[in-house]
């Protein structure tokens, strides 16, 4: 029964088997000083995984700006808070759970769901929103399919019943994620400034409680599968993946926000990735203290389960709490009324040590600076990225015109309305969503007040691929701009980075770069980074991903009155681009998504950022929406200027005459993808021009819109409004339904 | 009686996820928060209207509404309702009063077998007399959305002629501009919302609450809740 005494003597083969290398099983030993049993091992096997220890990506998440006077928490805790105003605080995290979604994607994306909510509301903050990336295969691929449905059914599975609104996301295709998708969850919270709660275990003696569901023998080694590259082999894997319980979440949710409005919680901590193990390690590794946990108290959802099982099992819906010693039974009676467990376990130490029980005899006695502190820490190679050629537009324009490129376009999964994926979560629960999905950013209201919260996920894979600083600026200059658009003020950002295998040199430039790229831009765009969260080894059978760096930005705007969206609303209106002159007549089609469908998919330098510019335009967009001069907005994005034209009418219902450029190249024009641009629709050209007179921005009137419906642009033959809708409407029901 | 003496209870399980909203929408419109009942309460004091609100009751993962229909509360809920209390059912609310059988039918998964949330527009139906019509204009259409993954009315040929033929059904989906099928879920006859015999009684998919202004894309919901508690109140 003890397995203990039958355990055989740990040997480096066993730590291979959990994800370890050579030099690190050496290390084991030697800040050991002896050979760890199984469960020991396990424990630093999963907290020296990848995902834990952000062994290869630390160096460079070091460089990221992380303060700022809107910045309460960054890096470090649950997640990151930013001061709103009015003494309250934004609270959010992304986080990505690609492994699980591809093996079991309805569980894996519900419980991605569940554990940003639990990072969330572990500091004390309500959840208010819930956004997602998501990063499927080649919309032909056989699994594309039963993935994408799935996934969405997950995250609405869990998000819907949990009661908060999913306001926004971005959902993508591409080939590269045949065998290995992307599914990022961010959440948004808010709590008072003053009542945040940490996760660094305070008070020696005090007592260590376990709240929440039963522990099972589900996900065990999770955070050890999601730092490995994937093979057939890893698709049996199925029994790592975890179960979500949206249900009991919600009991959670309420049993600990109810609690920590009291003064019983000195120090609370999700059970996440590694479950038991992370958060005793790292509430004890915080406090500068240690931690004794008894396993034989731990509740337990099935009979015999080991030290190493108990440790390592990644079974939803629990916390960890430090309470203060005499708060026990207050806490107890909120967990009794929502029918959750709650368990005195353990208490904090001064040892500096995990010390863990079970059958009466010690399973662990480890030092905790190794796990955490002096965890091993990487500076891995990387391959040179060389500069790329620039596509001129007339290596790949045609004579076709503008319309029937156009056409062409909206009808790619590209471009397809996202509606059959976002009419399946609940966007308005809670009746505060000011703006939900399928703008440029989701909006909702602070509870009780007029101001608002603006929040958006963003990032071109095919712009890192090609150029992965330039890329990594882009992402964040994107999501600067969609929440500029809606006429909020950027105020910080969460990130996800997803890459391939950083032990390959030109996977580890590719995070590195972006990296550079992202923390240059959140410098000029005054948006630090407070927390986030790396997904590496994104790879099958040694084929990577396209790389990934999600940025999830969140921005406030003072009176949600002002708050504008992409359809105009009224015919006669004006529609002008912002960032760009009237003489302009050529665009950026390098890695467009017009060159991605209309040309040899060769690899050239995307769209360049101008940081300066981008904040003189977003800065511009916000001043004129708040003076109430701007009646809808859209910032340019995947497919240029004339998709985001036809996105604004579309939305309207309202038809548009753009006037085409009279030289150069209009395919170039109406299609490339420069950065720092915006399309608006005014009532008044001239108060808009002079506006953008005095502000030196450029400004380029490029059209009307009428209640024709249809959209025209210069002589060419028009398209219906009803024919585009068809268009892009059909394409993801045909593909789900086919 | 003015609206803003109404005592209304909004009942709350621990997987309810609407209360909350509906407690604003009413105290918006009454001035007064409405009082917020436990599930394990097994009585409820007087009151004008009691609320059973959206959300996954006990995580429905039986049937929608199954468990609920039998907590202490409900019994409560049924108590007031036998004595001509006015009771009102949203979504998850509604899917609780057809499990007590306090209106007939059922409702299984939408049609399109997945979850939804969008906008519709319902058409006010001619009724018998009952608080939650009675200032309504027959034949207008009010468009509130709806979320749910079990909004599917179904009832036997002779129950559907009977609710017909007794004026018991109060909402049905209609035609309007908002993008997709009127009917969200196929519901049998398009219905959307119905009352009981005596109209103190009703159920409805639908969620009025969160179209109660203009910032939330509408007030048509809080149209349909002003109606009700006027005519409560009168």
């Amino acid at each position: 029964m003890i397995e203990a005494h039958k355990e055989p003597e740990m040997t480096f083969e066993n730590a291979a088997s959990m994800g370890l290398s050579q030099e690190e099983w050496d290390l084991i030993l030697t800040r050991l000083g002896r050979v760890p049993n199984l469960c020991e091992l396990g424990i630093f096997s999963a907290m020296w995984s990848e995902h834990c220890s952000y062994k290869s990506s630390k160096k460079w998440l070091k460089t990221l700006p992380v303060d700022g006077p809107q910045v309460i928490e960054g890096p470090g805790e649950n997640a990151g808070a930013i001061d709103i105003g009015d003494g309250l605080a934004a609270i959010f995290k992304i986080e990505s759970h690609n492994h699980p979604s591809y093996i079991e994607p309805y569980q894996g994306a519900a419980t991605g769901v569940g554990g940003i909510l639990r990072d969330v509301f572990t500091m004390g903050a309500r959840p208010v929103a819930l956004l997602n990336a998501l990063r499927f295969g080649a919309p032909d691929h056989e699994k594309t399919k039963h993935l994408l449905g799935g996934v969405v059914h997950g995250i609405g599975g869990y998000g819907n019943c949990i009661g908060i609104p999913t306001i926004g996301g971005e959902t993508n295709f591409d080939a590269s994620y045949d065998g290995n998708i992307l599914v990022n969850a961010m959440a948004v919270g808010l709590a008072n400034s003053d009542r945040i709660f940490r996760s660094a275990a305070t008070g020696p003696g005090n007592p260590v409680i376990y709240v929440g569901a039963k522990t099972g023998r589900d996900g065990i080694h999770g955070a050890t599968m999601a730092s490995t590259e994937f093979s057939d082999e890893t698709v049996s894997k199925r029994p790592t993946v975890q179960v979500g319980d949206p249900f009991t979440g919600k009991l959670l949710m309420e049993a600990c926000l109810e609690l920590m409005a009291s003064d019983a919680v000195l120090s609370i901590q999700d059970m996440g990735a590694a479950g038991l193990t992370s958060s005793s390690v790292e509430m004890a590794s915080k406090g500068g203290l240690g931690m004794e946990i008894d396993l034989d108290l731990v509740p337990a959802r099935e009979e015999g389960m080991s030290a190493y099982e108990l440790m390592l099992s990644e079974s939803q819906e629990r916390m960890l709490m430090v309470l203060k010693p005499d708060a026990t039974e207050v806490a107890r009676a909120v967990f009794d009324k929502w029918d959750l467990d709650f368990m005195p376990i353990g208490q904090v130490t001064e040892t500096g040590r995990l010390v863990l029980l079970k059958n009466g005899e010690t399973a662990c006695d480890i030092p905790l600076d190794p796990l955490v502190d002096d965890a091993p820490e990487y500076d891995r190679p990387q391959k040179e990225v060389a500069p790329l050629d620039i596509l001129s537009s007339n290596s790949i324009s045609n004579n076709d015109g503008v319309t029937a490129m156009l056409k062409r376009l909206l009808g790619t999964f590209d471009l397809a309305s996202r509606r059959w994926i976002y009419e399946q979560y609940d966007s308005q629960v809670m009746a505060d969503t000011i703006a939900g999905p399928g703008g440029d950013a989701g909006v909702v209201r602070v509870h009780g007040s007029q101001k608002g919260l603006a929040m958006t996920t963003d990032c071109t894979p095919r712009y890192v691929e090609a150029d992965p600083k330039t890329g990594g600026a882009q992402a964040v200059a994107e999501a600067y701009r969609n929440i500029c658009a809606v006429g909020a003020k950027p105020l910080a950002i969460t990130n996800n980075l997803n890459f391939g295998n950083p032990e390959k040199p030109e996977i580890m430039a590719q995070m590195a770069q972006s990296v550079v790229g992202m923390g240059e831009a959140a410098r000029a765009l005054d948006t630090p980074v407070v927390s986030g969260n790396v997904s590496l080894y994104n790879e099958t059978d040694g084929k990577a991903i396209k790389p990934c760096p999600v940025i999830g930005m969140v921005g406030v705007i003072d009176d949600i009155a002002n708050l504008v969206g992409l359809a105009p609303t009224a015919a006669g209106q004006s529609l002008y681009v912002i960032g760009q002159n009237a003489d302009d007549n050529d665009g950026w089609l390098g890695m467009s998504l017009f060159a991605r469908h209309f040309s040899e998919n060769t690899m050239v330098a995307p769209p360049p950022v101008d940081l300066a510019s981008e904040r003189k335009h977003g800065e511009f967009v916000q001043a004129q929406i708040a003076a109430g001069t701007i009646a809808a907005a859209h910032d340019i994005s995947d497919g240029g200027l004339a998709v985001t034209v036809a996105e604004m009418v579309l939305k309207a219902g309202l038809g548009a005459a753009i006037d085409l450029p009279a030289g150069g190249n209009a395919q170039g024009w109406a299609f490339g993808e420069d950065q720092g641009r915006y399309i608006i629709a005014v009532n008044d050209g001239a108060e808009i021009e002079s506006a953008a007179a005095s502000a030196g921005v450029s400004l380029a009137k490029i059209g009307t819109l009428n209640d024709g419906g249809e959209l025209k642009f210069g002589d060419e033959a028009s398209i219906s409004i009803s024919w585009m809708r068809s268009c892009v409407e059909d394409t993801i029901p045909n593909l789900m339904n086919g | 009686m003015s609206i803003s003496s109404m005592r209304v209870a909004i009942v709350v399980f621990p997987g309810s996820n609407c209360d909350r909203d509906m407690m604003v929408g009413i105290e918006q419109l009454t001035g007064r928060r409405p009082s917020l009942i436990w599930h394990k309460e097994a009585t409820l004091d007087p009151v004008d209207l009691a609320i059973i609100p959206g959300g996954f009751s006990f995580g429905d993962y039986l049937r929608c509404g199954a468990l609920a229909a039998r907590s202490p509360v409900i019994d409560a809920v049924m108590d007031h309702a036998a004595r001509g209390g006015a009771v009102m059912g949203i979504c998850n609310g509604f899917q609780i009063l057809l499990e007590t059988g306090m209106l007939p039918g059922v409702l299984v998964q939408n049609a399109g077998l997945n979850y939804v949330c969008r906008n519709t527009a319902i058409k006010v139906q001619e009724t018998v007399s009952s608080p939650f019509t009675a200032n309504l204009e027959v034949g207008s259409d009010l468009v509130m959305p709806v979320a749910h993954n079990e909004g599917n009315y179904f009832a036997s040929d002779e129950e559907l002629a009977r609710l017909d033929d007794n004026g018991q059904i109060a909402f049905r989906y209609a035609e309007s501009d908002i993008y997709g099928p009127a009917n969200p879920n196929g519901a049998a006859k398009d219905i959307a919302g119905i009352v009981s015999t005596n109209g103190r009684v009703m159920g409805m998919m639908p969620h009025p609450e969160r179209a109660i202004s203009k910032e939330l894309g509408g007030v048509d919901g809080a149209t349909l809740l002003q109606g009700c508690l006027e005519a409560l109140a009168s």
